[in-house]
Order: C-alpha cells, then sequence, then structure tokens
C-alpha cells in the first residue's frame, strides 16, 4: 500500500499524457459496451414486440420479409392476401382468433395500419401485455384513427386532430388522399414496440381511401367524396397479412402445413419466434464482426497506454534510481508500473462506463424514436462485466512489458543517475 | 573494471574520497551500497557481508542502514518536500520506527531535520520538490538520507551544483547533522578545498591494494 500513493502521485505528474490514455482507453470501451448493448437489446427489443400470436399469414414471400413488415413495418409487402382467403381461414375450426392487417399508406412517414377492433383485443407485447389507452377509444366510424404513442407526441396531435393519409410509405409523398381526411380518435400508451410508430385506422378506411383510385393514382373524373364513400360496400378485396390465434398450440405446426398447402392462392404461414431466430442467425455474422472490430479498437486504445508508458520510461529511470537509493526493491519498481498500468486501464474502463450511460441518455430517445428500440443504461449485464473484466486483464498483461522493462533498468542502472 | 585491494571506513568516521570524476567511485558507491555486487571479493558493511546476502535481502539492508545522497537531481519531482523527505520510511520499518522513536512521528522527525538543515520557512514542506532552488534540493537530499538515524550515509559529489558559499554551508550542516543522528559519512568529491572538514581522506587513485573489507 506504500506503492499506490506513489504511483498515483506519479501519474497526477503526467497527468495530460495520463488523460489522453484515459481517454483513449475510454472511448474503446464505450464502444465495446455500446456495441454489446445495443446487440442484445436489440434482440430483447425485437423479441418483445410480439407475443400470443402463433402463427403470421401472408402472401408467399420470405419468411424474413414477412415477419418483418407485418410485425416490425420494415420493407413492403410483395402481394397480398385475397379477403376469401382470409375469411375461409378464420372459419377454420382450430383458429381462435383472426386479426387481419393491411399496409401500404402513411401519414408523415409513420405507416398506416389497416385492422380491424380485434387487434386492439389481442395483439400482445412483451410478456403478453395488451395495448391500453392514454386517452379516447378505438376507431368505430370509417376515418377514426387511433394513433400510436410516438406519433402522437413527435406531430404533438391531440384528439379530434385531423389528418391527411399518403399513398405509399415513404416520409415524403405526392399522392395524398387528401380529399378524405381521418380524425384522431384514440392515443394508446407507449409499448416500445412499432406500434407505438403506427397510426391505426379501420379496413374500412384503407378501403374507402383506395376506392375511386387505381394503380398508385386517382383516377380522373371518378372521384367521389367521403359522404358518397360512406354509402358503399367497404368490404376489403385484398389484406396484407394476418395474425393468427389458435385453439390449442399443438396444433401449430399442422395448420402451418394446411396454410402453406393453401389451395385457392399461395400462402405463407410462419411461427414468429422460429422467424426471429432465423434473423438473428442471418444478423450474427455481422454482429459478431462488429463485436470482433470494437475489441480491436480496445487493443488500439490499450497500445496506445504501451506507447506512453514505454516513451515515458526512458525519462523516468531518474525517478527508478531515486526509489532503488531510498530502499525499493527491482520487484517494488515492477509493482509500481504494472499499477500504473491497472489504474490507467482501470479509469478508462469507468470512464467508458460513464461515457456510455451519458450517450444513452443522450441518444436514448433519438433511437427510440427512430428505431423504436429502448436501450436501458444501467446496469450492465454480466456479459458486460465479463467484457469489462478483460480489459482490465489485458491491461495488466499489456502493463507488463514496460513493468518488465522498468525492473531491468532498475536492475542495470542501479543508483547510477542518468541525466 | 574496477580493482579495490582494500578500503575500509571506521563507525562514525567522516571520510572524503577525492578523486576525479569518472574514476569508477560511483562504482564504489553502488558496491557499498548492495546494489551491485563485486566479481570477486567481499564487501561488509556495518559488519554485515553484503556479498553472502540475497538480492532482496541487500535491497532491505540499504532501505535500513544506508542513506544515500547524489550530485543532483535527488528528488521525485511530483512529490512535496515532505514526501521527498519521509520516503526512507516507506521502505524501511526500522527507519520508520527510529523516526518515530526521535521525535513522536515520521513527519515531525522530518520538520526536525528540514529545521536544522535551515529548510524551516512557513508552507516549504509543502512545496512541490521541483519548485526548490538546487541549494534547497541538495538540503532536503541532505534530510532524506538523515531520517531513520542509518548509520552510514554515501554522498556522491553532491555539492558541485552549488556555489562555493553554499557549499561550506551544506557540509557544515552534513557534518553536524551526521554526527547529531551518529552517522558515518563517505562523502566522494573531486572539490579538494573541501577535504579540511572531515576526519580523513583518501586519494582514490591511490588506494593501498589488498582485500576489500569496511566498517
Amino acid at each position: 500500500m506504500t506503492l499506490f500513493p506513489l504511483a498515483a502521485k506519479s501519474l497526477w505528474n503526467r497527468r495530460l499524457t495520463s488523460a489522453l490514455v484515459v481517454m483513449s482507453i475510454a472511448l474503446s470501451v464505450t464502444l465495446l459496451l455500446g456495441v454489446e448493448r445495443l446487440r442484445t437489446q436489440a434482440r430483447s427489443s425485437f423479441a418483445n414486440t410480439l407475443s400470443g400470436t402463433d402463427l403470421i399469414i401472408g402472401a408467399r414471400s420470405s419468411p424474413i420479409n414477412l415477419l418483418l413488415y407485418s410485425v416490425f413495418r420494415i420493407g413492403d409487402p410483395t402481394n397480398n392476401v385475397r379477403w376469401a382467403s382470409f375469411q375461409a381461414i378464420a372459419a377454420h375450426p382450430q383458429i381462435a382468433w383472426t386479426v387481419p392487417l393491411s399496409l401500404g399508406d402513411s401519414h408523415r412517414g409513420f405507416r398506416v395500419l389497416g385492422t380491424t377492433r380485434d387487434y386492439f383485443q389481442y395483439y400482445r407485447y412483451g410478456r403478453s401485455q395488451r395495448l391500453q389507452w392514454v386517452e379516447g377509444r378505438e376507431f368505430v366510424e370509417v376515418f377514426d384513427a387511433v394513433l400510436g404513442a410516438e406519433v402522437a407526441e413527435r406531430l404533438g396531435y391531440r384528439l379530434g386532430q385531423s389528418m391527411v393519409i399518403a399513398h405509399g410509405a415513404g416520409e415524403v409523398s405526392f399522392a395524398l388522399h387528401d380529399d378524405k381526411p381521418f380524425r384522431v380518435v384514440g392515443i394508446l400508451a407507449r409499448t416500445g414496440t412499432p406500434v407505438d410508430q403506427t397510426v391505426h385506422v379501420s379496413l374500412a378506411g384503407i378501403e374507402a381511401i383506395h376506392v375511386d383510385w387505381q394503380g398508385g393514382t386517382p383516377i380522373p373524373g371518378q372521384q367521389l367524396s367521403a359522404e358518397q364513400v360512406r354509402q358503399l360496400d367497404l368490404t376489403p378485396k385484398t389484406i396484407t397479412a394476418v395474425l393468427v390465434g389458435l385453439k390449442s398450440k399443438t396444433a401449430i405446426f399442422h395448420m402451418q402445413r394446411e396454410i402453406n398447402e393453401f389451395a385457392a392462392e399461395p400462402l405463407l404461414a410462419i411461427l414468429p419466434g422460429l422467424t426471429l431466430q432465423q434473423l438473428w442467425d442471418m444478423l450474427g455474422v455481422a454482429e459478431n464482426a462488429l463485436l470482433v472490430v470494437s475489441g480491436l479498437v480496445v487493443l488500439v486504445g490499450l497500445t496506445v497506454m504501451l506507447t506512453a508508458l514505454l516513451t515515458g520510461l526512458n525519462e523516468r529511470r531518474r525517478e527508478m534510481a531515486i526509489l532503488r537509493a531510498v530502499g525499493a526493491r527491482p520487484g517494488q519498481i515492477f509493482t509500481l508500473m504494472l499499477g500504473e498500468s491497472l489504474a490507467l486501464t482501470l479509469c478508462g474502463a469507468a470512464l467508458g462506463v460513464l461515457l456510455l450511460q451519458g450517450g444513452l441518455l443522450w441518444a436514448g430517445p433519438i433511437l427510440e424514436g427512430r428505431l423504436g428500440l429502448t436501450i436501458a443504461g444501467w446496469p450492465p449485464s454480466n456479459y458486460e462485466w465479463r467484457l469489462l473484466m478483460a480489459v482490465l486483464g489485458c491491461g495488466l498483461l499489456a502493463g507488463l512489458l514496460p513493468a518488465w522493462r522498468a525492473y531491468s533498468y532498475s536492475l542495470a542502472d542501479g543508483m547510477t543517475l542518468r541525466i | 573494471m574496477l580493482d579495490i585491494p582494500s578500503f575500509t571506513l571506521a563507525a562514525g568516521e567522516r571520510l572524503f574520497l577525492a578523486g576525479p570524476s569518472g574514476s569508477g567511485k560511483s562504482t564504489l558507491l553502488s558496491l557499498i551500497a548492495g546494489i551491485s555486487g563485486p566479481l570477486e571479493g567481499q564487501v561488509a558493511v556495518l559488519g554485515t557481508e553484503l556479498t553472502t546476502l540475497s538480492g532482496p535481502a541487500r535491497d532491505h539492508f540499504r532501505a535500513d542502514h544506508l542513506g544515500v545522497i547524489f550530485q543532483m537531481f535527488n528528488l521525485l519531482p511530483y512529490l512535496t518536500v515532505l514526501e521527498n523527505v519521509t520516503l526512507p520510511c516507506r521502505f524501511s520499518v526500522d527507519r520508520r520506527s527510529r523516526a518515530i522513536a526521535m521525535a513522536g512521528s515520521v513527519p515531525a522527525e522530518a520538520r526536525r531535520l528540514l529545521a536544522h538543515l535551515g529548510l524551516n520557512e512557513p508552507g516549504l514542506e509543502h512545496r512541490a520538490a521541483a519548485e526548490l532552488s538546487v541549494g534547497q534540493q541538495q538540503r532536503v537530499a541532505a534530510a532524506r538520507a538523515l531520517i531513520g538515524r542509518p548509520a552510514l550515509i554515501l554522498a556522491d559529489e553532491p555539492t558541485s551544483a552549488l556555489d562555493t558559499d553554499r557549499r561550506r554551508d551544506f557540509i557544515e550542516l552534513l557534518l553536524q547533522e551526521c554526527a547529531s543522528v551518529g552517522a558515518a559519512l563517505l562523502f566522494v568529491s573531486h572539490d579538494r578545498a573541501l577535504e579540511r572538514h572531515f576526519d580523513r581522506v583518501v586519494e582514490w587513485p591511490a588506494l593501498p591494494y589488498g582485500l576489500g573489507r569496511e566498517t
């Protein structure tokens, strides 16, 4: 313990270099932990988005594509499911409930989802949590809209607000359904899932704004007013996907096969959890590459420390000789140098953790808004503690070299002061 | 290669070792301090055969019984004056307890020595060593060498960085303090003007040949 204050004071004496070393280690640790955190939280955030749904049915495409557009609002559907097919499936004796989904429109960058009121009853996220209301109610009228929490917050919409839906999913759209505005009747509580970024309307509403359209543009001379449209039969002709709950879980695979072999049109049924796993398997390579790169950045940080310590060593030979003269053993000189490396790495790692906390505090709301990702900051996970321990271990290992050099200098120089 | 036939120093003796720089006097000091060992022969300090001791034991021995003053740059620049003086007490339990026996506590003994060496201006003990003048630094180094009453002080040209007036003051203070703590002093210098302060003068190149021994 006699050595620790000496090491601390010696480091303080070289505080500019020490601070730079600590900073470089801190930044690399921030990157390493940040990548790890983003990776795991993205996974859990995705896994928490949907629960209680046994099958997702859509037009035949790739399972991952179906999962991404139906649940995560990422990408676009390739094909639609005919309403007749949906009705046939919904009537199947094994099926407990169905929630039809219709996608393809947007409002100022937020996706518009056409669905039925069953959505609010059967959609579950996290640990089987139901959607909660902040204010208002479900949609009843054709032009009623229910907003996700993020939509309401970012756009500052209140109940009764009128909104125009755009054709297509882009942030800026020139094809507006501006002749048939919707009215906000309900706002949902925050869920941390893509539901927060969704505008929910009835299937009839989606049908109504497209009645007088064809191929993505209004049919010239045939525009119908909102009032005229209300009189029409607004049963949709197609939908995008269906969430399905079964009466018995044991029937899942049987049901999946039956839908995949559906005679009337080519359909695809997926198990959400299984498909999510496939997605992770696919992304695993990229994730690991990212983790390896950030690991290498930590090594760069430690190399900076090694360079600083080794460069400083020559100037510090006098310091070593003085310590030897007052009775320090070469072993203590070794410990002193090793202690410095450990102290620098420790400070760097601690600062890195703090920087990450600060960064998440600042970037958290942005990530949540843009990606629907909720990233919790504290506490570090077990794996992150292990990463931190590994960083400290590497710091100690790197410290062996300058410590060894100092040790051999102190043996070779003895009390000779080199000036 | 240095061949020292014989060289002795009595307990409490104040010896002036004169000789030109670069003649290997520092190597002799390293041998006595037990930092380097001789290729052949023996080195005994205070009746202990250094050559028979292990490396760590020699380090312990040095920490307990020897005080060293260098030509210059004696102090760790990042420690305060007081911390520099008390440094040997961090490495030697013996010197620590002797310092406490002298003045009640290690800092008190350090202050006592500093005051005796004329470094008693208020606030000085908390200043960084690097801020002091060379003369002050050498006196701090002397206080450090003397703390905890070591039996032998090795001084390697400690006055060469000082001007003539300060040189004489320094020597007088050092000799006085060595006497008061009862330490022998081996003072190495090429400056013959200083030799009149000492009990005995040894001419470095003219050492009598024979087996090395010291007390």
